[in-house]
């Protein structure tokens, strides 16, 4: 059934939406207009952090050139420290630079960061409050390797650790300003990485990034779009050409997993109840489960479909043959995002 | 003739010895209150614990957060019961604090955290010390501070692989602010480490990752002294000083005990441990 004919089903729509909060800040909602993009935004935004903070440092674990890193090492060579591939002490020397003052940046994939040295991000950095940055690359399906480099799971590793912030940026507007926003918090952060040609899809003249802030980057009351990371911009473009069908969708942007903006989502889905959720990690212990705890911690009543990596460990392949394989492209977000309306309107929602 | 330099030595170690006798006493305090505990280490570990506290660290009990302070960072942490009993003689806290040890509700948990004043870093989840210690010590050097970093570690944890991750980079780094101090005491929870996992040549060993090395008695405070003395004069290599030490130094009914990793102690045998500390040599 196409959308259009869900549309004519429709007899409850409705077509005034609000409008207020919504966060004017798109550049590239609309695909026509997608292609625009950054070089390593996450090197360039901690140079210029480092430029005006003198205590920040940056260490990786063998992969500097990898994860952007290779930047700062080329502009601040005294206040770059290469650990070898070692990621539990990455995170363990991270730790004690933060326990003599200083604010270190430390970089390496997110399946090694959180499954190789998780106890030392738990023990060594969270516990404590020590103020390490951990950022993390290759988030999800952005690589072609198989089960070894696609962090799947690493938002749920990370959010079940006590006084850590959890971070998913969407683009290179909001990568470069939460390099900044989490250089000046103090306490431990984990941040996936974008890495090297980074698609905005946010204005960096409107869009404020802050921490355990979701932004409303649309409003439409049939369905409510809540994302993550780099699914922001698939289910801008998805919501965009629901659109065109006469299908008004919210779409609401979380890039902090913890803390959670609870009244942020319970706001949204007190007035649209049938929601997709859409995250590059797990379909379990990420995104969508966060959302699942804070409305059944509020006794509110959903109809929930979410969209990530379903429980297995993915293929090797290119990247829009792995999008469109677990079915987190734009179409699939659009096909599922349908199915999911159909199936609520015949349920009587 | 003795000269001024020896003697006021020798008096530093007659003084050390009295302090690592209190130290003994303030452990068999806190192990009393709870009935068991790790006593065997805070006794076998007292004499480095009263050499570095007492003599060679500059720290100040009332200023923790000193930046130029030297930082002792202990890797094991249920070696805390000793480390409480430095920090209480050196007046981080009341010494009556060490009442509430390993009760529910004290700061002073069995195996310690940094929520305990005096502490740079939680241990007790072993592997952790060494790594973070290499994190302090290039932290303190880039700040062009004369501090080092004392890290104590243990012969079982050095089964755990990050520990010579941690090696390599401080040979790396060639941090000569960076002291480990590996307390071969031969007991780990399931027995002694050569039927464990054998970690010994362990000289060898921190040799072979580039660290100028010593194995002394670590029960013996004049060759705890004489290695670090040596080790301040050895620059661009980090320092692994490897102590052979007794569990439960100082108490023989301990000393003897077979299984001493976790002692279990009957009511009425505390008197006993008690006269025996105060009898032994000081």
């Amino acid at each position: 059934m196409s959308g259009t004919l869900l549309v004519n089903s429709w007899k409850w729509g409705h077509p005034e939406t609000m409008r207020t909060g919504v966060t004017g800040t798109l550049l590239s909602a609309d695909p026509a207009s997608a292609g625009a993009v950054v070089s390593a935004p996450f090197g360039h935004a901690l140079v210029r952090a480092a430029e005006q903070n003198t205590r920040i440092v940056g260490l990786t674990a063998d992969l500097g050139k990898y994860t952007d890193m290779h930047l700062f090492a080329e502009r601040f060579p005294e206040r770059f420290f290469q650990v070898g591939m070692a990621e539990q002490n990455l995170i363990g020397i991270a730790a004690g630079f933060a326990r003599t003052g200083f604010v270190p940046f430390a970089s390496t994939y997110c399946v090694f960061a959180t499954r190789r040295a998780y106890d030392f991000i738990a023990i060594g950095a969270a516990l404590g409050m020590a103020n390490v940055k951990i950022i993390a690359g290759l988030p999800g399906l952005t690589t072609g390797y198989g089960g070894t480099h696609q962090g799947i799971d690493d938002l749920a590793l990370m959010r079940s650790i006590p006084n850590l912030v959890v971070i998913d940026p969407c683009d290179a507007t909001e990568t470069a300003q939460a390099v900044d926003a989490i250089a000046r918090y103090e306490g431990p952060v984990y941040m996936r990485l974008l890495r090297g040609e980074v698609p905005i899809v946010l204005d960096p003249n409107t869009y404020s990034f802050e921490i355990g802030k979701a932004k409303l980057l649309r409003d439409g009351a049939d369905l409510a779009f809540i994302s993550t990371g780099l699914m922001t911009g698939r289910v801008l473009e998805a919501a965009a050409y629901l659109a065109g069908e006469g299908i008004q969708a919210s779409v609401l942007h979380i890039s902090t997993l913890k803390p959670f903006d609870v009244s942020a989502v319970l706001s949204l889905v007190s007035r649209v109840r049938i929601v997709v959720t859409a995250e590059n990690h797990a379909v379990s212990g990420g995104l969508a489960s966060a959302v699942a705890d804070a409305v059944t911690d509020a006794g509110v009543g959903i109809r929930l479909k979410r969209i990530g990596v379903p429980d297995c460990f993915c293929e090797s392949g290119s990247l829009p043959y792995l999008a469109k394989r677990y079915r987190m492209d734009t179409e699939s977000i659009i096909e599922t995002a349908i199915e999911h309306l159909e199936l609520q309107l015949g349920l009587g929602y | 003739m003795t000269c001024v330099a020896e003697r006021s030595q020798e008096q530093a170690v007659v003084d050390l010895k009295a302090r690592a006798k209190s130290l003994r006493r303030h452990v068999l305090r806190m192990a009393e209150v709870v009935g068991q505990g790790y006593a065997g280490q805070g006794l076998g570990i007292a004499d480095l614990l009263a050499v570095l506290y007492f003599h060679e660290m500059r720290y100040d009990a009332v200023r923790l957060d000193w930046p130029d302070r030297d930082r002792f960072v202990l890797s094991i942490g249920h070696y805390s019961i000793g480390l409480y009993a430095a920090l209480a003689e050196a007046g981080v806290f009341p010494i009556e604090e060490l009442d509430t040890y390993g009760m529910d509700g004290s700061r002073l948990e069995m195996s310690g955290s940094e929520a305990t004043p005096g502490f740079e870093m939680t241990g007790g989840s072993l592997g952790h010390g060494l790594s973070q210690a290499v994190g302090m010590a290039l932290g303190v050097r880039l700040d062009g501070r004369e501090s080092r970093v004392f890290n104590l570690l243990s012969d079982g944890e050095l089964q755990e692989g990050s520990t010579w991750e941690a090696a390599m980079a401080g040979a790396h780094y060639r941090l000569d602010n960076l002291f480990a101090f590996i307390d071969c005491n031969g007991q780990q929870a399931d027995g002694p480490p050569y039927k464990i996992m054998n970690s010994e040549p362990v000289q060898e060993k921190w040799a072979a990752f580039g660290w100028h090395t010593q194995r002394v008695d670590g029960n013996d405070i004049s060759a705890i002294l004489s290695a670090i003395d040596l080790a301040l004069e050895v620059h661009d290599q980090p320092h692994a000083i490897i102590l052979d030490t007794m569990m439960g130094r100082g108490v023989p009914l301990f000393e003897q005990r077979e299984k001493n990793h976790f002692i279990r102690i009957e009511p009425n045998e505390w008197h006993i441990a008690r006269e025996q500390l105060e009898v032994g040599t000081p």
